[in-house]
């Protein structure tokens, strides 16, 4: 049981992490296409796609976070000392972003929010893969306590991770639009994504080059045998995925596009677990050496079961009497 | 730089946290009430209570979303800030913050989303049930969070192994003793807030003129509120306070500024606590009136402030100057809601205008009393963190006051620009007024609840 408990509570933050980085991942990724709208009634077209559902979204960060401080407090004690600065960035761009929301519905001019929307949604993407850059290049330990500098995270890596999922936040806004709005914005998404796919692509290869190439411990885990021949269908399966999404969005296919990005996101996600388990501060804090005690995981357990599958219906349901199409001048509130 | 690193922390946390609490201590009571004027829509038929409730939505909405995104943050900066309290109590808090974020947040956060966009797609039982699920949701993130913050003051049911905290009955951990006296005092806050805002609102209408009916409805509702909760908030906040006394004493002698505990305790009106001197000067006192309301005893005694060596106080002037600021607002309260009560009961609260002018203008008087309330029960908590655990000083991050001085600096600034154009942009909706929306909602029928109705039906049946 000692042993399992942190590797159930490891899936279900990476779940939690997951459906983050997909849900709030359109959300950010329309802030950072906000710039190319025309006119005020496209961009109200595309904050209208989001709006029933950006606070749900954003509410699996507060359960990555309050995840964390559940099962691994010694991790998340850590974690948040280290990456201080990028973290507090973060936060505060998703204020500006998230009060933008309301506030430009009912500002007469809508100008500056519409840049504080734009800039609070790039530069919390920015810092998101900021802080996950930050993380796989390693966090200095001793006595289980963060004993790095305030700046320690701050490297041309953790700003390639920043910019790639930049990228790759674009690439699920646009897919996003593509299925839910209709005209002009439909229209020029479709053109944003099969540009942002190939940038993605790039990025993607980028991020999967560099790390084996400076962590010694990443190359092993890949290109050690037998682990070679079991992962390398990851790779292929990437490329697949990502030669039918060019397809779908050649074709004008409405809903494949968008899932294909999120399996690509996956298929990250993936790439980025088995390069780094069971470590959850690399290079030295695993899963078992930052969990909390096997009595707080348990009663904490008993809830997520019963209430996440609860939670996973409602908002099932939100998205179902939301579906279809943004109809042209919809009511807000 | 030479900064305390503690007190910088301490100072951001204070800051965030203060925000912070301004909104869901408006929008728990707020949620209640648009699910109140909902089940009254649809139990009378009245298109009055559906007008006040899609216009309170709006300003909900405005509010909501600052209270989320300043939650956030929260949620965050117990590590950014506080990395070893995470450590030593996050075995027994975790918990309660995960079943909070489980059982409430997502609650709230989505059906919110038909609150505030399926008018037009739900039925109206659907619709006012998304408002009475939103305000569950509010009560029930209340109940966790001040369930971890209580435990912070009475630990209970747990065990210190190495210097951490291990729980070892959740049922005594999540109802330690002074949860259920904490709880009850900050959510009769919350609806006692709201109820000031409304009061204020609707005051405001009348003496203007406008939307009269809407006025009449929302000044009757809330003046029926507070008078029954402002009164009920004393006896509340009085258990609470002996609550305190049995658990934290140290914290009641801060309050009241008591420092020698062999004699009787004065109720200081006005005294500036001397912290050096460990006297009082320029003390306005009644005699044994401290005794009297903590001891229910001319001659009671209780433990002052000189028991403890000045490493174990409070900061005193702090803590005894946020009580009298609570308790001058919750009299004033208890006095305007009876009073208004008077008026209606006379029959002439729609005409009495100096008393609307004076309402008018006590929009904010709630959210004084939060904010000093939870400066009493917080930094009378100090030194510790958490009570007889662990100290304030030996929980921070090993973070460089330099990174906690430029975020603090980040945080004021954007949550000042945040703040102020909240405020104006709410004040600008009530400015606005409730709109008769019937013209929109109405292209198939001259009734919006059975326009609402076959669009609902509509969305449901596809």
């Amino acid at each position: 049981m000692e042993w399992y408990l942190p590797l159930i509570w490891a899936a279900i933050i990476g779940t939690a992490v997951v459906m983050y980085v997909i849900m709030d991942g359109f959300d950010l990724g329309i802030g950072i296409l906000f710039p190319s709208a025309h006119n005020e009634s496209e961009r109200d077209q595309m904050t209208r796609s989001i709006a029933p559902y950006w606070d749900g979204n954003e509410t699996w960060l507060v359960l990555g976070g309050a995840g964390l401080f559940v099962a691994f407090p010694r991790a998340y004690a850590v974690i948040m000392p280290a990456l201080y600065l990028p973290v507090i960035v973060m936060l505060v761009a998703l204020v500006f972003r998230g009060v933008a929301f309301e506030f430009r519905h009912v500002s007469y001019s809508k100008t500056g929010w519409n840049v504080a929307f734009t800039v609070g949604s790039t530069v919390a993407t920015v810092a998101q893969g900021v802080i996950l850059g930050g993380l796989v290049q390693g966090v200095a330990v001793r006595d289980g306590a963060f004993s790095g500098g305030p700046f320690d995270w701050a490297t041309p890596f953790a700003f390639l991770c920043g910019a790639s999922l930049v990228a790759g936040y674009a690439l699920l806004g646009a897919t996003w639009l593509t299925m839910k709005t209709e005209g002009a914005v439909a229209e020029r998404a479709r053109g944003q994504a099969k540009m942002l796919l190939v940038v993605v692509l790039v990025f993607m290869a980028l991020v999967s080059l560099w790390t084996p190439l400076t962590q010694p411990r990443i190359a092993e885990r890949w290109f050690s045998l037998p682990n070679f021949f079991f992962l390398w269908p990851v790779p292929l399966v990437t490329a697949l995925i990502a030669y039918y999404a060019w397809r779908w969005i050649e074709a004008g296919r409405e809903v494949p596009p968008f899932l294909a990005t999120i399996a690509l996101f996956l298929l990250g996600f993936l790439g980025l677990v088995i390069s780094n388990f069971p470590y959850l501060v690399p290079p030295s804090l695993t899963v078992w050496d930052t969990a909390a005690t096997p009595a707080s995981q348990i009663f904490m357990l008993l809830g997520t079961l019963l209430l996440l599958p609860i939670v996973l219906g409602y908002i099932g349901f939100v998205y179902w009497l939301f579906r279809g199409k943004v109809r042209e001048g919809e009511s807000y509130h | 730089m030479d900064f305390d690193p503690v007190l910088l922390a301490r100072l951001q946390f204070a800051f965030t946290i203060i925000f912070h609490i301004i909104f869901p201590s408006f929008t728990i009571g707020l949620s209640a009430y648009l699910a109140t004027l909902g089940c009254l829509w649809l139990r009378s038929g009245n298109d009055r209570y559906q007008h006040i409730m899609r216009f309170w939505t709006k300003i909900f909405a405005v509010s909501f979303a600052m209270g989320v995104v300043s939650g956030i943050v929260l949620s965050y900066q117990l590590g950014t800030n506080w990395s070893r309290f995470s450590v030593v109590t996050g075995n027994v808090l975790g918990p309660l913050l995960g079943y909070e974020v489980l059982a409430a947040f997502f609650l709230e956060a989505t059906f919110l989303g038909i609150l505030l966009f399926g008018f037009n797609r739900v039925p109206p039982w659907l619709y006012v049930l998304s408002a009475a699920v939103v305000a569950v949701g509010t009560a029930i993130s209340a109940f966790w969070i001040l369930s971890a913050n209580s435990w912070m003051q009475t630990p209970t049911g747990h065990e210190l192994r190495g210097g951490i905290a291990y729980p070892a009955d959740w049922l005594t951990i999540i109802f330690n003793p002074s949860f259920p006296y904490r709880f009850a005092h900050m959510l009769n806050a919350a609806y006692l807030t709201t109820g000031f805002v409304v009061l204020a609102v609707g005051a405001r209408y009348l003496l203007a003129g406008r939307h009269i009916e809407e006025a009449r409805t929302m000044l009757r509702m809330a003046i029926g509120l507070t008078a029954i909760l402002a009164p009920l908030q004393l006896l509340l906040g009085d258990q609470h306070g002996l609550n305190t006394l049995k658990h934290q004493p140290i914290k009641v002698a801060a309050m009241e500024a008591h420092w020698d505990g062999s004699k009787p305790g004065d109720f200081h009106i006005f005294a500036w606590p001397d912290e050096e001197a460990g006297v009082n000067r320029f003390a306005i006192s009644i005699p044994r009136g401290s005794s009297l309301v903590l001891t229910h005893h001319m001659n009671g005694l209780f433990p002052g402030l000189n028991s403890v060596p000045p490493s174990d106080r409070p900061p005193v002037k702090v803590v005894f100057f946020a009580f009298r600021i609570m308790l001058a607002v919750g009299f004033f309260m208890i006095a305007a809601a009876l009073f208004g009560a008077y008026l209606w009961w006379r029959g002439t609260l729609f005409e009495t205008r100096w008393y609307l002018q004076v309402m008018a203008h006590s929009w904010w008087i709630g959210f004084v009393a939060v904010i000093s309330g939870w400066v009493v029960t917080e930094s009378g908590r100090q030194p510790w963190i958490v009570h007889g655990i662990l100290r304030t000083a030996d929980a921070t991050s090993p973070v460089p006051s330099a990174s906690i001085v430029g975020t603090l600096a980040l945080f004021v600034i954007a949550y000042g620009i945040v703040f102020w154009f909240g405020i104006y942009y709410i004040n600008r909706l009530i400015a606005h007024g409730p709109q008769k929306i019937a013209a929109e909602t109405g292209r198939f029928s001259p009734s919006p609840i059975s326009a609402a109705q076959d669009a609902g039906r509509e969305a449901l049946r596809h």
